[in-house]
């Protein structure tokens, strides 16, 4: 059943000599050196149809040429759908002043039972100007969410009907092409933020 | 959600059904043909046909979106891809079945297979089945991979695809019924000293991450969960899952190799008697 050591030792150095090969194409690559991750290839372009502020449909094609930061939350979130706008307005804010144009968040709420147009238009518009903010049903809020390998659930109501909702608290960065580039996490300053922003929207 | 879609795949991998569909055909088609000699009992074809279904449910229903999303549920995933719907496909000894279609199939086909059959000697040597056994544990729970291979479709597949690939071979080193008096099955010491090795890595890193203090995993805090759960309680349920119940199935391997050594030292069998499964004595 066993082969011989000879054998053995053969299919050793062929393993080992693809494994070598493997690595050095892996490092060879070259690569801008990204604070965020880098998940080019890795996920789909930016694609969906969604519902405005001003409850009109809108696709990615509406912001095309601009840089896409894609976030998903929920306006009545305490913690973390506050902080990450703050966070990343301070970050666009830094970057330079010819740029900042260039960006534009689109935060995708994951509680279409509370989040309403015009609430969503109240909350986005108290962090800024660039960030749009999107609705839609629960269905294509799935399709969308499993396209980018996220999702959201929702807790028990409590007595007075209020709910948690668990959901990502990452942001996706999609180029002036609408190709997926990076994976930013709540750990990167929000200088390390603008250095990569700042790369994506210059290369545009 | 309707019931009926729970049965549903979450992620429908077409490869994945065919190749379900396709092991399921050829079971059923040479159990059907196999002469009654051969033909295994109720209890050996009950225990392929639940390893075959608990591996198919865990890719192909909704069972897949919670693995997707919270890490208890992912280790229960890889647990039963890893672990028991192997063992449960290795104790039903399929041997007749692959006989059945070996004795039919052309002989070109069998020399264009042939490749795969070196690629399976050199996977089936004892320490490169036991390093491949952990290694692939520490591989795919390895933070920077897991994440990775959570946030990409095709490495996802890759992982849960090489978790089922590496359970199946190892556990049929283990548990193979053939005789090691016919040289052609490791000796029952071997066996119960690897299963004894591999115990031991897979305790340490459950103990880890259930010990663990900050978020080993965070890819489930990246990608959000599919209900709202502590993510401590997540890691820790997952932790124990990765910690206790491989354990276990070590013991449950060893038990069931000293149970067909001590029946093999009460009456002698004949050099090759590949039939007798440890269901079957």
């Amino acid at each position: 059943m066993f082969m011989s050591p000879g054998k053995f030792t053969q299919y050793l150095k062929i393993s080992l000599l693809i494994l070598i090969s493997v690595i050095t194409i892996g490092c060879t690559q070259d690569e801008h050196e990204w604070n965020g991750k880098n998940i080019t290839g890795v996920m789909p372009d930016l694609e969906f149809e969604l519902v405005n502020t001003d409850s009109k449909p809108v696709t990615a094609e509406d912001f095309a040429g601009q840089v896409r930061l894609m976030f998903f939350g929920f306006t009545s979130c305490p913690d973390i759908c506050p902080a990450t706008l703050s966070y990343l307005q301070k970050a666009i804010k830094q970057m330079p002043e010819e740029l900042q144009e260039d960006v534009t968040v689109l935060f995708v709420s994951v509680d279409p039972d509370r989040d309403t147009p015009e609430k969503m238009q109240q909350y986005t518009g108290f962090f800024g100007d660039n960030i749009a903010g999107l609705v839609a049903e629960e269905k294509p809020l799935r399709e969308l969410a499993k396209r980018y390998r996220t999702t959201f659930g929702y807790g028990k109501p409590d007595s007075s009907g209020h709910y948690d909702v668990s959901h990502s608290n990452a942001i996706y960065v999609f180029d002036t092409e609408g190709k997926v580039r990076l994976l930013l996490r709540s750990e990167l300053t929000s200088e390390q933020v603008t250095e990569d922003l700042t790369a994506l929207a210059a290369s545009g | 959600m309707d019931w009926p879609s729970y049965f549903l795949p979450y992620d429908f991998s077409p490869l994945t059904v065919i190749a379900y569909v396709a092991v399921l055909a050829l079971y059923v088609i040479a159990l059907a043909r196999l002469p009654s000699v051969e033909k295994p009992g109720v209890l050996r074809i009950s225990a392929f046909l639940i390893g075959l279904g608990l591996c198919y449910a865990v890719m192909q229903t909704r069972f897949d979106y919670y693995s997707q999303y919270m890490f208890f549920v992912h280790r229960g995933q890889h647990l039963i891809l890893h672990h028991l719907g192997p063992i449960l496909i290795a104790v039903s000894n399929p041997l007749p079945v692959f006989r059945y279609w070996h004795s039919r199939s052309p002989d070109g086909l069998l020399s264009l297979l042939a490749p795969l059959g070196y690629v399976y000697r050199f996977l089936q040597q004892p320490a490169i089945a036991a390093f491949l056994f952990v290694g692939l544990i520490y591989f795919w729970l390895w933070p920077a991979m897991h994440f990775d291979a959570m946030l990409s479709r095709d490495l996802y597949w890759v992982m849960n695809w090489s978790m089922l690939l590496d359970g199946l071979l190892f556990w049929w080193l283990m548990l193979d019924p053939r005789s090691p008096a016919a040289k052609v099955a490791l000796g029952y010491g071997k066996r119960i000293l690897i299963l004894a090795l591999v115990a031991v890595p897979q305790i340490i890193l459950g103990a880890y991450i259930v010990f663990a203090r900050g978020a080993v995993y965070d890819v489930y805090e990246v990608c959000g969960r599919a209900w709202p759960i502590a993510p401590e309680t997540d890691q820790l349920l997952g932790g124990l899952l990765t910690w206790i119940p491989p354990a276990m199935m070590s013991i449950l391997g060893m038990f069931l190799i000293l149970r067909r050594l001590m029946n093999q030292d009460k009456k002698p069998q004949p050099n090759h008697n590949p039939q007798h499964s440890s269901l079957a004595n």
